[in-house]
């Protein structure tokens, strides 16, 4: 009999933690965090999480002028979890918006049931084609950008220096297959190797001696997390990165920096802001962050900072209606607030008209290191497939 | 694909191997006398990592940072042992994998805790950082080299170790019957507590080993654990001649299967398909490998008992 | 020491009819379920509440396997994804009924159980273990490569599954029920199971191979068959899983999630059935419940583990369930 009260007890545990967070104020606008906090690529997650509450800091804990609740909660990079608890989210704690996921596949997993409740889910990364096309949603909007368009940044520079032969590197999934073609969309030299390598793959020698022996005038890589670090650490090593130069994209950034290093100067990145981007509130930002956190911001900061201020923008509009979803959408739309990447505009999907910049690492005054723009690439340019889109005003 | 791409190709298979080789040499040693599944000795070659970087952060030396690694990853393994691993030895291999497996969430959180979640980042040491030309145009980094000595060189001790000392015999008169050795005479604890300590120290040396070429994350364990006990139970659980060759064999299959399973796969399918194909094949060829010598060798190659 | 028993002693042994009190309570508590759910969001507790029966499934039949037959495998992930996948890919094709769905699910489950079993069923022990982690991981690439199915990102179901062409799995409830009912279903199947002939032959294969094989049972065939009712259970809480996330990707069939469902089997007591339902319950409610508080949940989530393996020998039933 022992055991019916360890059920019951375990289960009024998880009831009455439930009741608990749902009295909290009413009167308060909610936002929930979904981010990987925990595994290999928590260090994304964190920093998304700390750029979100550095604006909730400096917008004085208000978002619209109202009193703002956070919730934060780790999807273990697991999307059935992330499921359940966006469920929590939305049905227990009753939030306005959804900021995150880190991750396509938990992404994939959380956009119809976060959509169909008439949440806003805003994304502070990459967004899939198919969200940004004809999947698109009156309830979704990024901060970000589409997946194509950064890829495509290196492969229009590559063509625009004249590399006649390029090797091309990637994980062997939907994204690196994505990454590839992006990059050939303006790239129209010759590609001597499009090499896909199994995902978390250690040792990249016998890669590094396949490009050692192409001799190609360039590559592309697009090896995110620890991949890159390894990557970027053994071409180095190799005795590469003064010889073949590297474009990439999510391979060398702000998060995996402190692990490179050295070994990553002088590295090519396609974005759409670097933390020297010279505009006021950027550098107050990145100040801000470093003071905070010890640590430059990578984009995922700065796409959840931008998420938060454009939640605050948006329920400003409203005079803190978030009820009327239809006033809201409207009011997001406008994007009426100072991004940190200077002004951009929305397209109908609600992903960002924006520009888009080549960068190069380099290292700071302090010693630290850092992603800092090198050429303005595309201005104002909006994603290709938001003219699939049909969603409605 | 040139013959000399192929030549260097093997090489890296053979250095990958030898780095497989140093994971899994502790953990067969430990599966082999003490009859215990560590599935915690990838999480011990984790924190064999970080000591590294952190110690060679604070000396300024990685030479200094790895003496200073190995007996901290030493402590560590006895005082797993004493807290944890010592209640285990008895029990069944079902609760062993499921405890260690314990151990990994606690040890991967707690690194996670104390050096954050960005990887950690530890330079080549100056005097092994050049690379020597092997071919037109191909360097070979002189680490590299390093790892490869170092492979040997743990393999070569095992051997001596193993093979041709009265510890030695003790270890393997322990791996063939424990209670026997323990009527002898043989404090068989204490020789249970100095493998366990020696195969943590090992797990701790391939980490230290492998941190100026791998990224230092908490995970970095992960992956690898299940690639070591991939190769030892190939090699036969135990036998540290099998775990040598199992991991080369391991090592050459990987880095290979990638390049040949491609090429071989276009004889009969058209190019398109075949590098598909062979993309989708390459990252089970081991497991292939792995199930395909259980199924004629169920003991796996050298079969250390029985 | 080299004759080694790859599983705990079970709490009872495995011919003796188990209780019947509490897998009633269990069941009459898991019944009651959703008229507690408003109190907590109901959406949020019918999800979490399905996800645990759903793998409360999986582990039950984990426990026929590991309790009652003595064979570990380290890979029954892959049949949740065989499941899991049956669902997606068939309603991306358009074959959106579950009836058809489940029917390709448990011929593929069962088929891939014959081949891999007939491989994997001839080693012993750790072995075993590792042989299924191999065919388990295999599964994992395999979908991994599915480009046309979403490749590694997986994919999003465009709905729940219709029933002979009606919407009725639309309701979270109806859902859950259904869930729950298929698990009761089950378990009563597999009670019977485990005290027919059938049953006994299988327990004393794992107490004494070659006893057995002396009086005239052959383990390896009886061992098969056990390995493929298992996967094809497994396969079927694939099928419920899917509906349950609405979304199917390589994750769920990742080693850890096998490494998952050993845990919960043992952790409510091998042996018992009803023991791997309390384990799925009380796995899943610690994570949930932990997570809550600090992100850093898996530093007290570890030596719970440990503890658990350390002093709870026989799991929850064998703590306090065993006289029931």
């Amino acid at each position: 009999m022992k055991q019916m009260s360890t059920m019951r007890f375990g289960l009024a545990a998880a009831v009455s933690l439930a009741v608990a967070c749902a009295a909290e104020a009413q009167e308060k606008v909610k936002v929930g965090l979904v981010l990987s906090l925990s595994g290999p690529p928590a260090a994304l997650g964190v920093q998304a999480k700390n750029g979100f509450e550095l604006a909730l800091k400096d917008l004085g804990g208000k978002l619209g002028g109202r009193e703002a609740e956070v919730f934060v909660v780790d999807d273990e990079l697991k999307p059935d979890v992330a499921v359940t608890k966006v469920k929590a989210l939305i049905d227990r704690d009753k939030v306005d918006f959804i900021v995150g996921p880190i991750f396509s596949n938990v992404l994939g997993a959380i956009v119809k049931p976060v959509t169909d409740s008439k949440v806003f889910l805003v994304s502070p990364n990459a967004g899939s084609s198919t969200l940004a096309g004809r999947g698109c949603n009156p309830f979704y909007f990024s901060t970000s950008y589409q997946n194509d368009q950064v890829h495509q940044v290196s492969g229009h520079v590559a063509q625009a220096r004249g590399y006649k032969k390029t090797y091309l590197v990637a994980p062997n999934y939907q994204a690196g297959k994505d990454a590839i073609s992006g990059f050939k969309r303006d790239y129209k030299g010759e590609v001597v190797e499009e090499s896909y390598v199994p995902l978390n793959t250690l040792d990249f020698q016998s890669e590094i001696s396949k490009i050692a022996s192409m001799k190609p005038d360039a590559i592309y890589a697009f090896l995110p997390g620890g991949m890159g670090v390894n990557f970027i650490k053994q071409y180095k090593q190799a005795g590469l990165a003064d010889r073949i130069p590297v474009l990439s994209a999510f391979t060398v950034d702000e998060s995996t920096l402190p692990a490179q290093g050295e070994a990553a100067l002088g590295m090519f990145s396609g974005s759409n802001w670097a933390p020297d981007l010279d505009t006021a509130q950027n550098k107050r930002f990145v100040a801000g962050y470093l003071a905070a956190y010890n640590a430059v911001p990578a984009s995922y900061a700065f796409h959840a900072y931008d998420a938060a201020l454009l939640i605050d923008s948006a329920v400003k509009a409203t005079k803190g209606d978030v009820a009327d979803k239809q006033a809201l959408r409207t009011a997001m739309l406008k994007a009426d607030f100072t991004s940190l990447r200077g002004d951009f505009k929305f397209s109908q999907n609600g992903f960002p008209i924006q520009d888009f910049y080549l960068t190069k690492v380099g290292k700071r005054p302090d010693g630290k290191f850092e992603t800092q723009i090198s050429e303005k690439v595309f201005s104002n340019y909006a994603d290709p497939y938001a003219k699939d889109c049909a969603a409605t005003n | 694909m040139s013959t000399t791409l192929l030549l260097i190709q093997i090489l890296n298979g053979l250095q990958f191997g030898l780095i497989l080789f140093l994971v899994a040499a502790g953990l067969t040693l430990v599966f082999g006398v003490m009859d215990f599944i560590n599935l915690a000795h990838g999480v011990q070659y984790m924190v064999g990592a970080y000591l590294a970087a952190a110690f060679s952060a604070m000396f300024g030396s990685f030479v200094l940072g790895l003496a200073a690694a190995l007996p901290t990853a030493l402590v560590i393994g006895l005082v797993l042992e004493l807290l944890v691993f010592r209640h285990l030895y008895a029990r069944s291999h079902l609760d062993q994998v499921l405890a260690t497996f314990g151990v990994i969430v606690f040890l991967t959180e707690a690194a996670r805790m104390i050096w954050g979640v960005e990887p950690l980042s530890i330079d080549v040491p100056a005097a092994l950082s050049g690379s020597i030309e092997i071919a037109d145009g191909v360097l070979y980094p002189v680490y590299r080299v390093a790892i490869i000595a170092a492979g040997l060189g743990v393999g070569l001790l095992l051997y001596v170790v193993v093979n041709h000392t009265r510890l030695g015999m003790l270890i393997r008169a322990g791996a063939s019957n424990a209670p026997m050795v323990s009527a002898l005479g043989v404090d068989i604890r204490l020789l249970f507590t100095f493998v366990f300590g020696f195969g943590a120290m090992l797990a701790g040396f391939a980490g230290a080993m492998v941190a100026p070429i791998l990224s230092v994350e908490p995970s970095m364990g992960d992956t690898v654990v299940i690639l070591a006990f991939v190769v030892i139970v190939i090699g036969g659980i135990g036998s540290i001649r099998g775990t040598f060759l199992a991991a080369l064999l391991v090592g050459l299959v990987d880095t290979l299967g990638r390049f040949v399973a491609p090429a071989l796969l276009k004889l009969v399918l058209d190019p398109a398909a075949a590098s598909q194909t062979g993309r989708a094949i390459a990252p089970m060829l081991v497991y292939i490998l792995m199930a395909a010598t259980l199924f004629v060798r169920p003991a796996g190659l050298f079969p250390a008992r029985r | 020491m080299s004759d080694v028993a790859v599983l705990p002693e079970p709490a009872t042994p495995a011919f003796d009819r188990p209780g019947t009190l509490v897998p009633v309570v269990v069941f009459g508590l898991l019944a009651l379920v959703p008229l507690a759910a408003p109190l907590g969001g109901e959406a949020y507790v019918m999800s979490f509440m399905t996800r645990v029966v759903v793998l409360a499934l999986a582990a039950l039949s984990l426990d026929l396997l590991i309790g009652y037959a003595g064979l570990v495998s380290f890979g029954h992930a892959a049949f949740l994804g065989i499941g899991a996948y049956a669902v997606g890919i068939l309603s991306a094709e358009g074959v959106t009924d579950i009836v058809a769905q489940s029917a390709v699910a448990l011929a593929v489950s069962a088929a891939f159980a014959l081949v891999t079993g007939a491989v994997a069923l001839r080693t012993e022990g750790v072995y075993l273990i590792m042989i299924t982690l191999a065919f388990g991981q295999m599964m994992f690439f395999l979908a991994s490569a599915l480009a046309g199915y979403g490749g590694d990102d997986g994919m999003t179901l465009p709905g729940r599954s219709l029933v002979l062409g009606r919407d009725l799995l639309a309701g979270d409830r109806a859902l859950y029920y259904v869930a729950l009912a298929v698990l009761g279903t089950v378990y009563l199947g597999l009670r019977r199971l485990v005290a027919s002939r059938f049953g006994r032959v299988l327990a004393g294969t794992r107490e004494n191979a070659t006893r057995m094989e002396a009086i005239g049972f052959a383990p390896f065939g009886y061992r098969l068959v056990a390995y493929a009712i298992s996967g094809v259970v497994a396969g079927l809480a694939g099928v419920l899983l899917a509906n349950q996330t609405g979304f199917v990707s390589p994750a769920t069939m990742s080693w850890q999630r096998s490494g998952d469902l050993i845990f919960m089997a043992v952790l409510g007591g091998l042996g018992s059935l009803h023991g791997a339902i309390l384990g799925t319950v009380a796995f899943l409610l610690a994570e949930e419940v932990l997570a809550h508080f600090t992100e850093h949940w898996r530093i007290v989530f570890g030596p719970f583990l440990i503890l658990a393996v350390l002093f709870a020998r026989g799991g929850l039933t064998g703590l306090f369930g065993r006289r029931a």
